[in-house]
């Protein structure tokens, strides 16, 4: 297919609270890419940075810095935010470069040094800021988001506590694996349930980390990594950025009030599940090629919503799979084989970028304990504030 | 932030305010001044509109955890949780948030379970004299009556 790109190299900084600054995790995670690449940092035509707005402040231009830090050798720059899909569209945004001839090799990066706690907008008086109004008006964090989600699910569909547990249990199962992972110890669905309760039903350790971390990726063309002699590189073959189409009536970060459905009809398709559509569509694969999955675990009821926006199975059925295994290593369909963000934490503009570092490694076949035998086909969710989210497939 | 619900007079009922399309009848809350948020309206005026007084939980939750600023809480004095929920207009066909009144909790607002909305405060400031004042959901008791205006204390000032 003329519009895949080739992942050439994959690299990442450990997760965890290093107590460090963004720039050096993702420094450390572009040398990995590029050693893996076996590219030279003079060779990279372009970088992109997923950029971090640590607190809020929009300060930390991250394409310019990781390039001065590597080193300033003329190439072309680019910094993107887009909240938690700032990573994917960095990658979409060296694809396009790439595709329309702009750079043969592009370096991708996303890094940060998140805060401990409730992620919280930035200070002072600003009411013009939706983000700011709902913690000032409704003390309305990030959780309290996923707690409503979750016991949504429990009315409408009969999930339970026990349910979300099992999505923890095996991320974390499969974190312990992952050299990279923040928290690399089994979890119990007891110690789930002993854990302090933050939005009811949503415990603790139902809810994802902030962390520090760092993500990149060498991407190029086809014909550079042939050229190169790699004749089978994993390629991206989709990389899905829509926005959400009015009226958008589910509540979500950072609403107060979601779009009225009084003059036009809601989609019946929800805002996440049109982003993996977009995703399917341009690579002309559904879900049923699937070997694995990386998604937004952001809660562990979140995960269960995603096994239906992705198209694993139908509404109200996700709990189902979780409960037959299906979605844990060794099953039909792994999801968040890399751990999830419930082993990893929130690094936000490096998480959509780790999400392809798993599928590379994956789809390589060089992902270890964890790996998907025979994977030839994954896909990537996420979604960020604002209307943003994406979706990417890689293939092999 | 003015303007997102009146009944703060004497005798006048307590209403969440949003604007509607003229073009389109859309309703925005919280209000959206400048312009139509239908992609498909060719635009209208947008009008202020009170929402309906009462609705369905769509979902509610609570938090356990003192949530950072800008929220407003004095870290001297033990946290207590609020309940958030999430209400469903039918006339307005959209779902608005709001803190649930003091003392109901998420055990009282089943999914479905009709709520109706009541002025609350969101803090107060006693060394300048301030009571911020905002919108609470609360149970509609299933033998409701007509609706009381005077069993609910009057507010004052607005939001922030």
């Amino acid at each position: 297919m003329t519009g895949d790109v080739a992942v050439l190299g994959a690299g990442m900084h450990p997760w965890g609270k290093w107590g460090r600054g963004f720039v050096a995790y993702g420094r450390v995670a572009a040398r990995a890419a590029l050693a893996d690449a076996g590219i030279g940092w003079p060779e990279v035509g372009s970088v992109v940075g997923a950029q971090t707005v640590r607190g809020g402040y929009p300060g930390y231009v991250a394409g310019a810095t990781f390039a001065r830090a590597l080193g300033w050798q003329g190439a072309r720059v680019t910094s993107v935010y887009a909240a938690c899909a700032s990573g994917a569209q960095a990658i979409d945004t060296a694809r396009a470069q790439i595709l329309a001839g702009m750079a043969d090799v592009v370096l991708v990066v996303g890094a940060d040094a998140a805060p401990k706690g409730f992620f919280a907008p930035a200070g002072g008086e600003r009411p013009d800021d939706p983000d700011w109004l709902r913690f000032r008006v409704l003390g309305a964090t990030n959780p309290a988001y996923f707690g409503l989600y979750a016991r949504r699910r429990m009315a409408l569909y009969g999930d339970t506590p026990e349910d979300f547990a099992l999505v923890k249990v095996k991320n974390a199962a499969a974190g312990a694996l992952n050299a990279y992972a923040r928290y690399r110890k089994p979890v119990t669905a007891e110690e789930v349930a002993a854990s302090a309760m933050v939005a009811d039903p949503l415990r603790l350790l139902d809810i994802c980390a902030t962390s520090d971390g760092a993500a990149a990726l060498v991407l190029c063309g086809m014909e550079f990594a042939r050229r190169r002699g790699v004749a089978d590189p994993v390629r991206i073959r989709a990389v899905s950025t829509v926005t959400p189409t009015f009226p958008r009536t589910v509540l979500d970060l950072p609403d107060i009030g979601t779009d009225s459905a009084v003059a036009v009809e809601p989609s019946p398709e929800s805002f996440r599940a049109s982003l993996a559509r977009a995703a399917y569509e341009e690579a002309g694969a559904g879900p049923e090629d699937l070997s694995l999955a990386e998604v937004y675990d952001l809660s562990t009821a979140l995960e269960l919503e995603w096994y239906e926006d992705i198209g694993l199975c139908g509404p109200g059925e996700g709990a189902g799979l979780v409960r037959a295994g299906t979605t844990a290593l060794g099953g039909r369909i792994p999801v968040n084989a890399s751990g999830g963000l419930a082993s990893f934490g929130e690094a936000v503009p490096a998480q959509a970028i780790a999400q392809v570092c798993e599928l590379t490694q994956q789809l390589r076949g060089r992902a270890g304990d964890r790996q998907v035998p025979g994977a030839r086909v994954g896909i990537t969710a996420n979604q960020g504030l604002f209307g943003h989210g994406s979706a990417v497939i890689a293939v092999r | 932030m003015a303007g997102w619900f009146t009944g703060d007079g004497p005798g006048e009922e307590f209403r969440l305010l949003g604007t509607r399309c003229s073009g389109c009848r859309t309703v925005h809350f919280p209000r959206e001044d400048g312009h139509c948020r239908n992609p498909g309206c060719p635009g209208g005026e947008l009008e202020e509109v009170p929402l309906s007084r009462r609705g369905t939980v769509w979902s509610c939750t609570d938090g356990r955890y003192r949530p950072p600023p800008p929220y407003v809480s004095d870290p001297g004095a033990p946290w207590v949780p609020y309940t958030l929920v999430a209400v469903e207009l039918a006339a307005e066909r959209m779902v608005v948030l709001g803190q649930a009144a003091p003392g109901v909790g998420v055990a009282d607002l089943p999914v479905g379970s009709a709520v109706e909305v009541v002025p609350g405060v969101l803090d107060e400031d006693a060394g300048a004299n301030t009571v911020h004042t905002t919108w609470n959901w609360r149970p509609v008791a299933a033998e409701a009556g007509p609706e009381e205006p005077g069993t609910v204390p009057a507010a004052e000032g607005a939001v922030s």
